[in-house]
């Protein structure tokens, strides 16, 4: 148990899918500037990882390496990831037709979001079980959330700050975004591996 | 190779079936419907409801998170025709008509900024800028919209006496 919450912990900080890895980041500029889209992002990409990190377990280990069918990984995963996109993208259309219009387009493109693959392939590429898969997805779940709800406040507040022409918009973010993967950095050491 | 294939394959189909099932078990959204709801609702934007806007308040009565009471624009005439369009919910109780009132502008403190007139969705207030204003008052809706937008607070709302009928539009 110990162990699970580790990796979680350490996906989520240390090896933060996002700031430290600098996967998934269209979405963390594209939906974060508001906190209640961002919000509502983080929650439907922390579900659609943590599933996919445990389907895609399953998958490998129960047909791709028994059938020796390694080569289809990408392809294989891929078709899984955009199966539980269209299902995250259902409900939330049907249940909260309002944070769907606010998420448009991303929410389809969370397909693409190379975090979530990238936690699909780093979880086959270590031989480690099924519940550390989960808890790999779900870390990095809640590293995407706790990146993405941090930088829509802090873009909230930016939107009224007094900010150099030459600087509004996407160039301050980028550059709070950079400031922000340094903080992250600190974390390195929090957990001895 | 063929395993590679079929695998795929299985695999697809396997998604495919699962999404046909989800999407029959999730409650609809149909577009169609929506329109239905929205074309008996006043189209006033003015968010009494709750919601954003009248269509937005069409798209949850349809999915049955709102109630069929929650327009005051529209009044028990609406309340009543959504309720015979949804047909399956009882209409609840029915607010007492129409307490909205109408928006009275002091036209001696009205220094003519013309705030209230861009939030006015029903276009229900004349005038000019640096000109006093006033409200029309056969169109107001009491939405309040105008009152917290003017600069010098002399927009009040008269209760009890509106001389609206409630209205649905055809
Ligand atoms: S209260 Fe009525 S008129 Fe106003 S936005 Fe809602 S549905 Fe439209
Ligand atoms: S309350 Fe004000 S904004 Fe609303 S309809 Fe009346 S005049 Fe227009
Ligand atoms: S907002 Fe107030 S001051 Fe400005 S035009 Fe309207 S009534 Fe007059």
């Amino acid at each position: 148990m110990a162990e699970l919450l580790l990796i979680a912990v350490g996906a989520a900080t240390v090896n933060n899918f996002v700031l430290v890895r600098f996967l998934g980041l269209c979405p963390l500029l594209g939906t974060s500037s508001r906190l209640d889209s961002a919000a509502g992002m983080s929650l439907a990409t922390g579900a659609v990882l943590t599933v996919t990190a445990g389907l895609s377990w399953l998958l490998d280990h129960w047909l791709l390496i028994p059938l020796d069918l390694g080569y289809l990984r990408i392809i294989s995963f891929i078709l899984l990831i955009a199966g539980t996109v269209q299902l995250a993208e259902l409900v939330i259309r049907r249940r909260h037709a309002l944070l769907h219009r606010l998420l448009g387009m991303y929410l389809p493109l969370i397909t693409t979001n190379c975090a979530v693959l990238g936690v699909a392939l780093l979880n086959s590429g270590s031989a480690g079980s099924l519940a550390e898969a989960l808890a790999t997805g779900l870390g990095a779940g809640l590293g995407f959330a706790l990146v993405m709800l941090l930088f829509a406040s802090l873009r909230e507040r930016l939107d009224s700050a007094e900010v150099p022409q030459p600087f509004r918009g996407p160039a301050i973010a980028l550059v709070t975004a950079g400031m922000m993967s340094l903080a992250f950095l600190g974390f390195t050491g929090l957990i001895r591996v | 190779m063929a395993t590679g294939v079929g695998l795929l394959i299985a695999l697809a189909l396997l998604i495919g079936a699962l999404l046909a099932r989800a999407a029959a078990r999730l409650p609809t959204d149909d577009e169609a419907e929506v329109e239905r709801i929205n074309a008996l609702l006043p189209q006033t934007q003015c968010g009494q409801c709750g919601y954003p806007g009248c269509r937005p308040y069409a798209q949850a009565l349809l999915l049955g998170t709102a109630e069929i009471d929650q327009c005051p624009p529209g009044g028990t005439a609406t309340a009543r025709a959504l309720g015979e369009l949804l047909g399956k919910r009882k209409p609840g109780p029915l607010p007492a008509d129409a307490p909205a009132g109408v928006a009275i502008i002091d036209e001696s403190s009205c220094i003519g900024c013309t705030r209230c007139i861009e939030v006015c969705p029903v276009d229900a207030i004349i005038g000019a800028a640096t000109f006093s204003h006033t409200v029309i008052a056969a169109d107001c809706t009491g939405c309040e919209l105008c009152i917290p937008v003017c600069p010098v607070d002399c927009i009040r709302l008269e209760t009890g006496s509106s001389p609206l009928p409630a209205r649905v539009p055809a």
